[in-house]
């Protein structure tokens, strides 16, 4: 599916978690980088279920969950589009997330390998510095 | 809308049993997949419901009435299958006024485009076709058809990857516009996981798995890790199978989980898709 812009824009899927989810996730993204801005309109469901082979009501599924969520707004009839807050909407998801996804994780694997909390915070220094750089 | 009843069908072929008191309901508007082994008894049961068959035992039930007979339960099935119900010699545009004859309303529109697209001369005989070609005709048939219940069985047989996509979109486009029952018996399962929204699996006689197919998925785990930890966390479990290589245990088990009260450090607990849920459930020993 060509994205705006020339964006080449690669659902893909694997077969780990339910699919509305995947496409929940991906649709977020997708507004998060960008590809699809404030007020513009989304793929409909039609296009999306047959480009990517996915029942309609799964899709209807993800499409809701993301209107719930306020980063798409239904306009009957003509389709589903990205809100003006959704950009940070999803921002705030990700931060909130970031404790739990990376965070915890990352201790994890610290103590795992013997890896001092100092150590852990030098590293992470290094890491900001190798960024600058 | 119409639902077709199944209700305790048992079918014998002599002493031999393919279906034993199966029960079920196909609801107007979905997308089911018809899974089983081979020689699990799919055809026969589409046989059965498209009355070219008749059950030992039990009825089948469109609208409330048998479908045996039954013109108005004609009218709205249609089966494609591997057995060919058109005369030799039986040109592709001949297929399609059959259809419009015994079904009225046929999408010649649609067909004539899908034809085009897949590059049918309407004018060329079905025999002579090629295996996907033929298997292509008939399911052009099937999506153009005035039906509101479609039984396709093996759709894909002969069909090249970029045609079964090509098939696959189809059905997709023309189900949002005309949303009707699409029964699709396939063995292609990782191709149909998540066009199908309901997954009947037949095993052993009898359905094992009746439901949505995302209800199915959520509940199918594979546990791996150290086998004495994995042991330890599968004893209360039921195991459909397992493997082991170097004290590394896998199991799987379609069960309601708790996956995030099971993983340690060492276990994981990831989701199967649809394929292996389906060996899982029919041979887990294969795994």
């Amino acid at each position: 599916m060509q994205g705006k812009k020339g964006v080449k824009v690669n659902f893909e899927f694997d077969q780990t978690t339910p699919i509305y989810q995947q496409l929940v996730t991906q649709l977020s993204e997708l507004m998060l980088t960008g590809v699809y801005q404030a007020g513009e309109r989304i793929p409909s469901t039609t296009q999306l279920s047959q480009e990517l082979h996915i029942n309609p009501a799964t899709v209807r599924k993800a499409m809701n969950i993301l209107v719930d969520q306020g980063l798409l707004v239904k306009q009957r009839g003509i389709g589903m589009f990205v809100t003006d807050q959704s950009q940070a909407m999803i921002v705030k998801q990700h931060q909130d997330e970031f404790f739990d996804e990376y965070v915890v994780k990352v201790i994890a694997e610290a103590k795992r390998l013997g890896i001092s909390q100092t150590e852990l915070m030098s590293l992470i220094e290094r890491g900001y510095d190798h960024g600058n750089n | 809308m119409a639902t077709i009843k199944i209700k305790q069908v048992t079918k014998r072929f002599g002493r031999h049993v393919i279906l034993d008191n199966v029960t079920t309901t196909l609801e107007a508007g979905k997308i089911y997949g018809l899974l089983g082994r081979n020689g699990a008894g799919k055809s026969t049961l589409l046989n059965l419901i498209n009355d070219r068959n008749f059950a030992t035992s039990g009825e089948i039930l469109f609208d409330g009435e048998p479908i045996n007979n039954n013109p108005a339960a004609r009218q709205q099935m249609y089966l494609m299958s591997e057995t060919n119900m058109y005369p030799k010699r039986t040109r592709v545009k001949e297929l399609f006024k059959a259809a419009d004859r015994g079904y009225g309303d046929f999408d010649f529109t649609l067909a004539h485009r899908l034809t085009n697209e897949f590059g049918i001369d309407e004018n060329s005989m079905v025999d002579n076709l090629s295996t996907g070609l033929t298997t292509i005709a008939k399911l052009i048939t099937a999506l153009c058809v005035k039906a509101d219940f479609i039984f396709l069985d093996e759709p894909t047989l002969g069909l090249d990857a970029s045609h079964r996509e090509m098939f696959y979109r189809e059905l997709l486009k023309t189900y949002e516009r005309r949303p009707r029952t699409f029964v699709l018996s396939t063995h292609l399962i990782s191709e149909v996981q998540n066009l199908i929204e309901h997954v009947i699996i037949l095993d052993n006689r009898e359905f094992k798995v009746d439901q949505p197919s995302e209800e199915l998925l959520a509940q199918a785990f594979a546990i791996s890790g150290p086998t004495a930890e994995v042991d330890a966390i599968t004893k209360e479990l039921p195991i459909l199978g397992s493997h082991e290589i170097g004290h590394i245990k896998t199991v799987y088990v379609v069960q309601p989980i708790d996956a995030m009260q099971l993983a340690t450090s060492s276990v994981t607990v990831k989701h199967l898709d649809l394929q292996t849920t389906f060996i899982a459930l029919t041979d887990g020993k294969e795994l």
